[in-house]
């Protein structure tokens, strides 16, 4: 078996994180590959880096023997026949089925390109997903989500002047049903006789398990197992995905929390209820995306749904896209939340406004020489720190946290920790959606999320790495816990 | 296979408005009905029909070309002097405004600006370029250019004619040749058009270029009809060019457009200012009409996308 990609010395730095800390990854030609771990373990990075969307800060890629590092770039991949299938579709909505077809083939064109495209596509189509009722005229906007990604799939697979040598799969299945789904890896298993290689990654272990012939498990940006799959089951993986000493969350004498409900609602996917005490502090575990985000935006917009009982505040973890105002000083990024609070004769008191920003730069140590600098001087750590000041300083006692320690360096993270600990021992509730499983170790109780509904609910004793990981990776089919 | 009815009502809805506006206009006026009626009818339709073409090519890409006006005026004012007295000078001007064109939409891909912001600067530029090419009124189109838009094909008007032809022309290269599904792609999702490997920054460029074409057109049918120009010339093209395309179907998110759409509804617009004049009202009622009209439009269309979207779950 010949070596199709060799990945030597990967690094990639994303701020304070580092997502690729010295990898060395290959394929074989006609393997299938599965690569897994959990939030922020560098998976996607590596596939990017692979299908030339990422530029590495230092490593080598080679591809059939070839060094291709200086320049690799999206049509170095596909030249050399390496196509990826995002996670987050690449179809344009607006053009046909036929028409993304012809995006990603430039050869497809002049004279009846229309004609070679639909036939093309069709042809893949039909071969992956037999009679899955797709024509190749239809907008990718009027089709359902399950067909785009039946769609983007064929795409990778369809061949015009270079041949496919490596498919990249970013969970392929997610909006597949079963029987689409057992087609796709039929498909795959058939090709390999032709040479192509398939990456899967997948949050399905049991899927990856039987699927695959090699399994790669990474975590913290390095490659922790590389194994035959045969030699491996869900609970090892489950076991090289964390950290080896699953200890249960530090005890640090909590108390026993007899308070009454602040909130209390229908969790999503009705198996649990999503409820929060009086100064505990409540994690939202899981692979990121499967609704964490989408749940705090309900008890947010929906407050009485949740019999919410006291005011929120919300912590964005986007900080670029819902964070922060960027024209905005730091001081009025602080204080904006309470802007009703700290009116005089009807408009803004600048001079509270000031005394506020001041108190809150102390108390949470803001590094900036002066709080009338404007917010981007600040770097991400720091203008995370305003955007917890910003809900801090408000009257809110319940405090939504989107999973707002992304990129953000480990001085700040230990000093926001004992932040949070110390407003829930003044009575602060805080429900905390976080990517991180170091970070649960800070929370009374933890819910698992996973595809869009909670599937466990963790007491303080109980929460483990392993055991959070058990709930948020599926094995079996679906709807069975 | 089932036709969409629903795509094939949309499509027809700004054919749809200019029947109905034809209608109420022959009503009202049966001697309209004619070559000549037409003829005058639609007079001043080219230059509208070039300039709304221009902005639905910059909407292709998610954009807004607030400049359009101030670029017509411009053209306008160069064609009655310069191009009429010195045409080799006229024409590499008229070059390097396209290419102008192009170069402010290479500045928003690479410095990721807002279009609105940046056209909308463009628009003083342009205007005030007019006024220091052509101080105050006058300056005179070149012959050739005024027989041109006289012209009087037999059995068929001019403005009909060239919209047919620029709506097929439109049409066959934006929606018919793979380049074109590349260039409405790119409004569509650039990130996927980034990862298989295609430049925004070329497409981007090519776009305003082609806009900058549409808009050289415009400025000299404009000159031609009116044979004589001033800075103030086309000040209200940027609204009609938006208008007529938002009401020929094109969307404001990108990617989605109709060439054809854009003509329909540049010759509603057009019309909408003749329907005035043959009800005897104020023509300071033109810009409120035109809006009606508008609103009238995209209402029916939402409550198209209703009645269908209901029935479709």
């Amino acid at each position: 078996m010949s070596t199709l990609v060799a990945l030597d010395g990967l690094e990639k730095r994303y701020e304070a994180v580092r997502a690729l800390a010295g990898v060395d990854f290959g394929v074989v030609a006609g393997e299938v590959l599965g690569l897994v771990g959990h939030n922020g373990a560098g998976k996607s990075t590596l596939i990017n880096v692979l299908a030339g969307t990422v530029v590495p800060d230092a490593g080598r890629i080679r591809v059939a023997g070839e060094d291709l590092t200086r320049g690799y770039d999206v049509t170095t991949a596909t030249d050399r026949g390496i196509r990826c299938v995002f996670q987050e579709l690449s179809l344009c909505p607006n053009l046909t089925v036929a028409e993304n077809t012809r995006i990603v083939h430039r050869s497809i064109k002049g004279q009846g390109w229309q004609g070679r495209a639909r036939a093309l596509i069709m042809a893949t189509l039909d071969a992956i997903f037999p009679g899955h009722g797709i024509r190749p005229d239809r907008r990718i906007s009027d089709l359902s989500i399950g067909r785009r990604q039946m769609v983007e799939i064929a795409r990778a697979f369809t061949e015009t002047d270079t041949a496919v040598r490596l498919v990249i799969l970013d969970e392929p299945t997610s909006s597949l049903d079963s029987t689409a789904a057992e087609q796709l890896l039929a498909y795959v298993r058939r090709r390999q006789a032709d040479g192509v290689a398939t990456l899967l990654i997948s949050h399905l272990l049991g899927e990856i398990l039987s699927a695959a012939d090699r399994v790669v498990v990474m975590r913290d940006g390095k490659i922790v197992a590389d194994r035959q799959a045969s030699s491996l089951s869900r609970d090892a993986l489950v076991g090289l995905m964390g950290h080896v000493a699953g200890q249960p969350g530090e005890a640090e004498g909590r108390r026993r929390l007899t308070a009454s409900h602040v909130l209390d609602g229908p969790g999503p996917g009705g198996r649990h209820r999503l409820q929060l005490r009086r100064g505990e502090v409540v994690g939202m575990a899981g692979l990121a995306g499967h609704g964490q985000t989408a749940a705090l935006l309900a008890v947010f917009d929906r407050p009485r749904e949740f019999r919410v009982a006291a005011p929120l505040a919300f912590v964005a973890g986007d900080r670029q896209s819902d964070g922060v105002f960027p024209l905005w000083s730091i001081k009025d990024n602080i204080a904006v939340r309470c802007f009703a609070a700290l009116r005089r004769n009807g408009l803004l008191d600048e001079g509270a406004v000031t005394r506020l920003a001041l108190d809150w730069q102390k108390r949470i140590g803001i590094r900036t020489p002066d709080v009338d600098n404007p917010i981007l001087s600040l770097s991400g750590g720091n203008q995370q720190k305003v955007l917890f000041a910003r809900a801090l300083a408000s009257d809110a006692t319940i405090i939504l946290m989107d999973d707002p320690m992304r990129g953000v360096d480990v001085g700040t993270k230990s000093e926001v920790y004992a932040l949070i600990r110390q407003e829930a021992a003044s009575g602060r509730s805080f429900l905390w959606y976080t990517t991180e499983l170091d970070e649960l170790v800070h929370c009374d109780r933890v819910y698992v999320f996973r595809e869009g509904e909670i599937v466990a609910h963790l007491q303080h004793d109980e929460i483990t790495e392993r055991a959070v990981l058990q709930a948020s990776f599926r094995a079996d089919d679906p709807l069975v816990a | 296979m089932t036709i969409d009815w629903r795509e094939l009502v949309r499509a027809s809805l700004p054919a749809l408005a200019l029947a109905a506006l034809l209608a109420a206009i022959f009503w009202l006026q049966p001697r309209a009905m004619s070559y000549q009626g037409l003829n005058l009818l639609l007079n001043l339709s080219i230059p509208i029909v070039f300039a709304t073409l221009a902005q639905m090519f910059v909407l292709t890409v998610g954009d807004l070309d607030l400049g359009i006006g101030g670029f017509v005026t411009f053209v306008a004012c160069v064609t009655v002097t310069w191009l009429a007295e010195a045409p080799l000078v006229g024409v590499l001007v008229l070059l390097a405004a396209i290419g102008l064109y192009a170069a402010v939409g290479a500045l928003i891909e690479l410095r990721n600006l807002p279009a609105i912001v940046v056209t909308l600067g463009m628009s003083f530029v342009w205007f005030g370029l007019a006024v220091i090419v052509l101080p105050s009124p006058g300056g005179r189109t070149s012959e050739w250019l005024i027989a041109a838009v006289r012209l009087r094909p037999p059995g068929i008007p001019l403005a009909i004619l060239a919209a047919v032809v620029i709506g097929v022309l439109g049409h066959l290269l934006l929606m018919r040749t793979s380049f074109g599904v590349v260039l409405r792609g790119a409004g569509g999702n650039p990130r996927a058009i980034t990862r298989a490997g295609w430049s925004m920054l070329q497409i981007r460029m090519t776009l305003y270029a082609l806009a900058g074409l549409m808009g050289v057109m415009a400025g000299l049918t404009l000159a031609g009809i009116t044979t004589s120009a001033d800075a103030n010339i086309a000040l209200r093209y940027t609204l009609l060019s938006i208008a007529g395309a938002i009401l020929g179907g094109s969307q404001f998110t990108g990617g989605r457009v109709s060439p054809i759409g854009a003509v329909l509804g540049a010759l509603v617009m057009t019309l909408a200012a003749s329907f005035l004049a043959f009800l005897r009202l104020n023509p300071d009622w033109q810009i409120g009409v035109q809006g009606a009209i508008l609103i009238l439009v995209l209402a029916l269309r939402a409550l198209l996308d209703r009645v269908a979207g209901g029935a479709s779950r």
